[in-house]
C-alpha cells in the first residue's frame, strides 16, 4: 500500500532516511540541505529511529565520522550541499578508496564566489571523479525513490562504493509537490538487513583499515574502485527494475522522453528536465520531432546506452547546470560527446550552460534554443558553446 | 620482497587482514645513517632501548645486545640519548 501526500524534496529525503533507519548519521547542516537533518533530528528526538546522530563541528568531520561508522559496519547516511561537499572533498576519496557503503544526499547548490546559496550542479560535479556513484533526481519522488535504492546499491557485495543522491536546491528541496510513499515495513523489506563484509569492531578478527600504500600497490587499489564502479552498472539496473516491480516506479540509467523518433534531442539532468519536457510537448504539437534524454546516473556514466538511444538524433543540445571553465563544454556535454564517439556518431552536438546560481531557466529559454537549432538546419551555423539567459 | 600481487588478489579497500604483519615489512632499507653499537663501552643503561621509536634495540638475557638492522631507520635517537661518558653508539653513513 502506498499513500500520497505533499512533500518538499528535503522532507522526502528525511522521510526515506527515517524508513531506512540508519545506524549512524553524522552531519553539519548547510543550506539548502539543512532541512533534511533538521527534520531527521526530530525523528531521532522522538524515538522514531534508532540512529546515533553525531553533531560534528564541520563537514570534514561529518564525512570522517561517517567513514569510521561505515568501517565499523554500520548503515550510514548524511546530507550536505555546496561548500559543505567541497569541504568534504578530501574524505570523499577516502570513503570510496576504503570501500565504504554509505549514502549522502547532495542538495545541489552553487559554489562561491560570489557567495550564492541557490541551485546549480557545481558542487556535485566537483566530486564526479572521487569514486562516488552519483544519481540525480528530477523531483521529490525521484529523490525519495533514489535514496531507498541507493541503500541496496551501496551495500551490494560487488559494488561497495558510496552513493551520492542529488536533488536541486530550493527548486526541489524547498518546493512542495505530490509524492507517493511506501509503508515503513515495505521499505524495510526492500532494503533488508545490512550484513557488513568487514567490521572495525570485529575483535575476533582484528584488521587494519586506512594503512599507507606505496607506489607498488596504489594503482591496484584504484583499479578495484574502477571495478566496483563498473559492477555498479548492472546492479543499478537490477535494483531499479526490482524497485519498479515492487512499487510501480521503474528506474534505469536515464529517462527517455519522446526519444524514439526524436531528431532534436535535449540532454538535461534534474529539475530542469521538467521544463524542457514541457517545451518538447509544445514542439511536438507543432510537428517537431523533439525529445529529451534525462540522465539519472552520472557516475558510472552509461556511455554505451546513451550512444544507443541517441542513434537517430540529427541534433543534440546538452544543457549543463555547471561550468568547466576552459573545457570544451559542460561536464554532461563532455560525457555525451565521448559517448557519441564510442558509436562513431558525428551528429552535431552543442553545449549550453544554464541556471548557474539558480538563474531562471524558463520555457522561453528552451524555445529560443530550439529556434537556434532550427536556424542551424537552414544555415549550418550555430555556436558550439554558449550561456543561456545571461546578460552581456 | 615477495612477488607482487594483482588487483584481483588483494583485499578491497587496502585492508590489512593479518594482525601484526608489519614485522614482515623490513624498513631497514630506508636508512641513510647506521648506528654502530660498541659492547665494551655500553653501560647497560637501556636509554637507547627506551627511546628507540622502532623497537630496534636488541635485548638478550636482559642486556643490550645490538641493533636490529632489519627495522632500524637510522634516526640517530639512540646515539643522541646514549650518555656522553659512555658514547657507546656512533652514527656512520650507510653505504649502499
Amino acid at each position: 500500500m502506498q499513500k500520497f501526500d505533499a512533500f518538499t524534496g528535503n522532507l522526502a529525503v528525511a522521510t526515506a532516511m527515517k524508513q531506512v533507519n540508519p545506524d549512524v548519521c553524522a552531519a553539519y547542516p548547510i543550506t539548502p540541505s539543512t532541512d533534511i537533518m533538521m527534520i531527521f533530528s526530530d525523528f531521532v528526538a522522538n524515538g522514531e529511529v534508532n540512529t546515533e546522530l553525531v553533531t560534528v563541528e564541520s563537514e570534514h568531520s561529518a564525512m570522517s565520522a561517517c567513514i569510521g561508522a561505515a568501517l565499523a559496519g554500520g548503515r550510514v547516511m548524511t546530507a550536505t550541499s555546496s561548500a559543505g561537499l567541497a569541504y568534504m572533498w578530501e574524505l570523499l576519496g577516502v570513503a570510496s578508496g576504503l570501500r565504504c557503503s554509505m549514502i549522502m544526499t547532495c542538495v545541489n547548490r552553487a559554489l562561491s564566489a560570489p557567495l550564492n546559496i541557490h541551485c546549480d550542479h557545481s558542487d556535485a560535479m566537483g566530486a564526479r571523479d572521487t569514486g562516488w556513484i552519483q544519481i540525480f533526481s528530477e523531483n521529490a519522488q525521484e529523490a525519495y525513490d533514489n535514496i531507498i535504492q541507493a541503500v541496496r546499491i551501496t551495500e551490494h557485495r560487488d559494488v561497495r562504493l558510496p552513493v551520492m543522491v542529488c536533488l536541486d536546491g530550493f527548486i526541489i528541496s524547498h518546493s512542495y509537490e505530490k509524492m507517493q510513499y511506501m509503508e515503513d515495513k515495505d521499505v524495510k523489506d526492500f532494503i533488508g538487513e545490512f550484513k557488513p563484509y568487514r567490521s572495525l569492531l570485529n575483535v575476533d578478527k582484528p584488521e587494519t583499515f586506512g594503512a599507507m600504500v606505496l607506489p607498488n600497490y596504489y594503482m591496484e587499489f584504484k583499479r578495484q574502485v574502477r571495478e566496483g564502479m563498473e559492477n555498479a552498472r548492472q546492479v543499478i539496473l537490477e535494483i531499479g527494475k526490482e524497485f519498479g516491480d515492487k512499487f510501480g516506479r521503474y528506474y534505469s540509467y536515464f529517462e527517455e522522453y519522446m526519444l524514439e523518433d526524436a531528431e532534436v534531442v535535449f540532454v538535461v539532468m534534474s529539475s530542469a528536465a521538467g521544463t524542457v519536457k514541457h517545451v518538447v510537448n509544445n514542439l511536438r504539437k507543432r510537428g517537431v520531432k523533439a525529445g529529451v534524454l534525462k540522465p539519472r546516473v552520472f557516475r558510472p556514466f552509461p556511455h554505451v546506452e546513451a550512444s544507443r538511444v541517441l542513434r537517430n538524433a540529427k541534433f543534440i543540445c546538452v544543457l549543463d547546470r555547471a561550468e568547466t571553465f576552459g573545457g570544451e563544454g559542460g561536464p554532461l556535454y563532455l560525457e555525451i560527446k565521448s559517448a557519441l564517439q564510442t558509436d562513431k556518431n558525428n551528429v552535431p552536438v552543442v553545449s549550453r550552460i544554464f541556471g548557474l546560481g539558480q538563474r531562471d531557466f524558463l520555457p522561453i529559454h528552451v524555445e529560443n534554443l530550439y529556434e537556434e537549432i532550427e536556424a542551424f538546419f537552414k544555415t549550418g551555423k550555430i555556436k558550439m558553446f554558449d550561456y543561456v539567459n545571461v546578460r552581456e | 620482497m615477495s612477488e607482487l600481487k594483482g588487483w584481483k588478489e588483494i583485499p578491497e579497500g587496502a585492508v590489512i587482514e593479518d594482525a601484526g604483519n608489519s614485522q614482515e615489512y623490513k624498513t631497514g632499507t630506508w636508512r641513510s645513517f647506521r648506528p654502530i653499537w660498541y659492547e665494551e663501552r655500553c653501560i647497560q643503561c637501556y636509554r637507547c632501548w627506551t627511546f628507540c621509536p622502532d623497537s630496534s634495540i636488541l635485548i638478550k638475557d636482559g642486556k643490550v645486545a645490538g641493533i636490529n638492522y632489519d627495522y632500524c631507520k637510522g634516526c640517530g635517537i639512540c646515539a643522541h640519548e646514549c650518555p656522553k661518558k659512555a658514547n657507546a653508539i656512533e652514527m656512520v653513513p650507510e653505504r649502499t
